[in-house]
């Protein structure tokens, strides 16, 4: 029914969710989640607050463990076992709504932190690679500061350059911007627009709309911890098809 | 002559004499009401009728030159001369009384070890390796048996040098024990965390003494029959394990203060527990809890007291031995001033210390 | 959804050994490792120790404790001779631990409010000498203090029949203080009951007055009509009972005092000790409660057109108490086990009783044990009564 193969037909699917279930003590948080997503496909995730999104991405990385269903990433699937935990981990980044910077490091401390202690980088060579990609955020003069001394948007631009350092396949955004002024929006904004252009392979659970028709290969909607629906986003904003599409989409675009 | 009144007429408008100045000093902080105006007149009359006679018995009226306890018999005042006579006995107890200088000097060394740990900008690793090395330093000078100095039995050490040594060293001991607790206390292993809870409740729930006890008399039973531990190394353990328990909470409270994302970003980074665990959360907890650290070493100080219950002749134990003398036993309040000064210098500077820090922590540029 | 479940790619198998890598194998695996590293390290000590006290014919158990003890106590609250058992003189020691420790957290609530509410006082002088207080008597041990304490009363005070008197009734001298109680009467152990009764009078009344309150709109006054109950209903059993007031004076006689009641100078040296020292941080506690609570609550519940009593009651008092409770817990079993000092200066508490058992017998790891399992008890016991109290006042604020 949902025919992705108009972009990208050759590459495969890179994440797999299929069946995948999760539960906190009673409450089903998510229920028979099925998702594919392909090598560099930009899927923006939305949906009324509680109805599972942050779960689901962060399934992805094992920040929560799901207990049915299977999840396969680049190949490797998602099981008990640390070795496989960890190779996941290396191939995926991950940008948090309150960004999680360490604050005892400096920025280039925080940059250079996982390339050096997870991928053995020799210290200079992590170093030039920080400032290349502090560069791409357009901050590379904060590199000494502290996480403290800068602005939110700053700090999320720094957050997006930590996790680029590990040459990730794939970024997941947790409502990167929710926690920001509004005037700091735009600059993580086009921070996360450069990184798609650039045929990155992004989940990004968001309210913005905006972004989302720029950028986005499809849309899911999520409720009540299911996906509601998947589609492109020009399908997905001009006649969604579920009821409860159609009033989350009327509540938030006015 | 300018008329004055033009002057006053431009100057600014000036609030009533009495909210301002002296006066209004005292009106506001001494005679705002009735109450307070009562308060403050009692308060006057407590210091009138303590203050004085305090002082002429400490200073107007005292013997302050080495003199024989009959002088002191004969005078109104506090007999310092006890210190005289004493004070060597009661700073370093029965340390060899010629090699005294090597105390003396140990206790310099460490102290300038602290002073220069009380600069955060010093917060660095080489600090360590200055600790290591006064450590050392400390304990060549107080054994000696090289380079010519004579070796001193630690039985024989005391006074404010075995009182540092024995918070000191029950610090720097239950710190990696305390961390290992508290990291323990936190883990989702059951086991593991009711082992460490119940380490930590049940010396948290029982006094010293009973453990200074247990170091004392079950300590010999429970070495192989043929090994001997002396009286120091005993109470030092102890001093040890019980500290590390009330080290271990304070240092939950740094882990707890931390929060979750830090955990799981590092995680998102690919980085493993231990690396985690060492290099994002313990660095910033350990950080944040410097302040209550430091009060925990204030109690120690204080604690490590109780050893005298136990034979040990730390400062208070020292001034124990020197008051025995039936010669100078009247002049018991002398001497508890005297270590009671001593003890309230040290309390004082570090819990200002701790004040201080806690401010400079919490409005700190770096973080 | 109707959508089927889409089959997965094969996945590149798990390399490595599995089982190690299996977060939840790991986890048992260091379960185990630690588990058996404690047992091994206490098998090794108890059988080290077994060796010991075999060599040493020391036999372990408990069975001494029914032997004659063989020690005088110099005060005791229950019937304690010599002749009697060890088990006797330990229960002896406990009640003196309970009676020094109980009285202690009384006096030292009182005197820590009254110094940390003095601490806040706009009176310059009145905050001064507090927070004088607190930092002298705070930064001194509380063993230097208690020696001090006790050395001060045994010298300066006279001996004998000098004691110093008030109201020829009390009477202070190196041994003690000796003071007047009333005489038993038949009435008494009524007395008490309706105390209890009035107690749980008082607690209905305030049910009743807050139903009432929430019924009709008007405020329904408690705190007169609950003295009422605790004390008035006691007061008038007495009443019935013949109003008895023959009271037992200590008299002098020719070489001692007879008559009244008696507490030993070390317990009053202990008791002072402790209330001085813990009410230093009892004060802090206090202060530091009351300021957690922000000024704009008090701004905010005056504009609300609240009187000052009932800002204090229904927006101060219950935050401040929320912030005080968990740390006042903690002071109060620090005295408790601070009370222990009391064999340094021959208070015959717990420890001091094991301290003598344990140098008569050798019997070192029982009365070792008895003192730290009555300790983990109390503060255990004092622990959980707190935390219940705590939820019980977390639960009544939301």
């Amino acid at each position: 029914m949902i025919n992705l193969a108009e972009r990208r037909a050759a590459s495969g699917p890179v994440i797999q969710m299929a069946g995948v279930n999760k539960w906190y003590g009673e409450f089903h948080v998510l229920k028979n989640i099925n998702l594919e997503v392909r090598s560099g496909e930009r899927v923006v995730v939305c949906g009324p607050s509680g109805s599972g999104k942050s779960t689901m991405i962060r399934c992805i990385n094992r920040l929560e463990e799901h207990q049915k269903g299977r999840i396969v990433v680049d190949g490797i699937e998602l099981i008990a076992d640390l070795k496989q935990i960890d190779a996941v981990r290396r191939e995926i980044g991950m940008v948090f709504q309150h960004f999680n910077l360490f604050p005892h490091m400096t920025v280039l401390e925080n940059l250079t932190l996982a390339p050096m202690w997870v991928r053995n980088t020799p210290r200079k060579e992590a170093e030039d690679a920080a400032m290349a990609y502090l560069e791409r955020v357009k901050i590379p003069e904060q590199a000494h500061k502290f996480p403290g001394q800068l602005s939110g948007g700053q700090q999320q631009r720094v957050a997006i350059a930590r996790s680029l350092c590990m040459k990730p396949k794939i970024m997941l955004f947790d409502e990167p911007t929710s926690a920001l002024d509004p005037e700091m929006i735009k600059e993580v904004l086009d921070v996360m627009i450069e990184l798609a252009q650039g045929g990155m392979t992004m989940i990004c659970v968001t309210h913005e709309m905006g972004f989302a028709r720029t950028v986005a290969d499809s849309m899911v909607f999520m409720d009540g911890g299911e996906i509601v629906e998947k589609a492109p986003p020009t399908e997905f904003f001009k006649n969604p098809k579920s009821e409860r599409t159609k009033l989350f989409l009327s509540q938030i675009l006015h | 002559m300018a008329p004055v009144s033009s002057v006053v007429a431009g100057s600014a408008p000036r609030p009533p004499a009495d909210s301002i100045g002296v006066l209004g000093w005292l009106r506001t902080r001494l005679f705002s009401s009735v109450l307070n105006s009562i308060l403050t007149i009692l308060c006057i009359g407590l210091l009138v009728w303590i203050v004085p006679p305090l002082i002429d018995w400490m200073i107007l009226d005292a013997v302050w030159s080495a003199a024989p306890p009959e002088v002191c018999r004969a005078a109104e005042g506090a007999c310092w001369a006890l210190l005289h006579e004493k004070a060597r006995l009661i700073l370093f107890g029965r340390y060899p009384y010629v090699e005294q200088w090597r105390p003396l000097l140990a206790m310099t060394v460490l102290i300038v070890a602290i002073a220069l740990s009380c600069n955060r900008n010093f917060w660095r690793p080489w600090l360590a390796g200055v600790w290591a090395g006064t450590l050392a330093l400390f304990g060549l000078l107080m054994w000696g048996g090289v380079l010519g100095m004579t070796y001193v039995e630690n039985t024989l050490w005391g006074g404010l040098p075995l009182t540092m040594i024995l918070s000191v060293f029950g610090m720097v001991g239950s710190f990696p024990l305390a961390v290992a607790l508290a990291l323990g206390r936190r883990s989702r292993m059951p086991i593991i965390h009711a082992l460490s809870v119940g380490y930590i409740e049940l010396i948290r729930g029982v006094p010293l003494i009973s453990v200074l006890f247990m170091a004392s008399f079950m300590f010999p039973l429970f070495l192989p029959s043929g090994v001997k531990v002396d009286e120091l190394l005993r109470a030092q353990v102890a001093i040890i394990l019980f500290t590390a328990a009330y080290l271990a909470e304070v240092i939950r409270g740094g882990l707890q203060s931390i929060p979750r994302g830090q955990d799981e970003s590092a995680k998102s980074l690919g980085l493993n527990y231990w690396q985690t665990t060492t290099m994002i959360v313990l660095p910033q907890a350990l950080r944040a809890v410097i302040p209550p650290i430091v009060n925990t070493f204030i109690s120690l100080f204080k604690d490590t007291s109780l050893v005298a219950i136990v034979s040990l002749f730390d400062l208070l134990g020292s001034l124990r031995l020197a008051l025995a003398d039936p010669l100078w036993r009247n002049y018991f309040i002398e001497g508890y001033v005297f270590v009671a000064l001593i003890y309230f210098f040290f309390c004082f500077f570090m819990s200002k210390y701790s004040q201080y820090l806690e401010s400079q922590l919490q409005t700190g540029h770096r973080p | 959804m109707a959508e089927p479940t889409p089959s997965l790619a094969p996945a590149r198998p798990p390399t490595g050994p599995r089982v190690w890598n299996n977060p939840r194998a790991r986890a048992i695996i260091y379960q185990v490792l630690v588990l058996g590293g404690v047992i091994g390290a206490a098998a090794y000590l108890i059988d080290n120790t077994l060796t010991n006290l075999a060599e040493r014919s020391i036999r372990s158990g408990f069975s001494f404790i029914w032997h004659e003890a063989g020690f005088a106590i110099s005060e005791a609250l229950i019937d304690y001779q010599p002749n009697h058992s060890y088990v006797r003189a330990f229960i002896a020691g406990l009640l003196n631990t309970l009676k020094v420790g109980l009285l202690g957290i009384v006096l030292v609530t009182i005197l820590g409010i009254i110094i940390g509410i003095a601490r806040l006082s706009t009176n310059w002088l009145v905050a001064r000498l507090a927070s004088v207080y607190v930092e002298t008597f705070r930064n001194v041990p509380l063993l230097l203090q208690l020696y001090l304490w006790y050395s001060l009363l045994t010298e300066m005070l006279p001996g004998g029949r000098d004691a110093l008197s008030l109201f020829t009734a009390f009477y202070l001298n190196k041994s003690g203080l000796m003071y007047p109680v009333p005489v038993y009467d038949g009435i008494h152990p009524f007395m008490i009951v309706a105390f209890l009764i009035g107690c749980v009078g008082a607690y209905a009344w305030g049910r009743y007055a807050t139903r009432r309150h929430e019924a009709t709109g008007v405020p329904t006054p408690r705190f007169w009509p609950s003295v009422g109950f605790v004390l008035g209903l006691p007061l008038v059993v007495w009443l019935i009972g013949g109003a008895p007031t023959a009271i037992d004076v200590p008299q002098m006689e020719r070489f001692r005092f007879v008559g009244g009641w008696h507490v030993s100078i070390e317990f009053i040296a202990l008791l002072l000790g402790l209330v001085v020292y813990t009410g230093a941080f009892v004060a802090e506690t206090v202060r530091a409660g009351i300021l957690s609570v922000s000024r704009g609550q008090t701004e905010a519940a005056l504009s609300l057109g609240l009187r000052r009593g009932l800002v204090l009651r229904l927006v101060l008092l219950p935050q401040a108490l929320r912030v005080i409770m968990p740390p006042l817990t903690s002071q109060y079993l620090n005295l408790m086990k601070n009370s222990s000092l009391a064999v340094a200066i021959g208070y015959p508490d717990l420890v001091a009783v094991a301290n003598t058992t344990l140098n008569q017998t050798g019997q070192a790891i029982e009365a070792i044990a008895v003192i730290m399992a009555v300790y983990l008890t109390i503060s255990l016991a004092i622990s959980g009564f707190m935390n219940w109290y705590n939820k019980r006042v977390a639960l009544v604020e939301r």
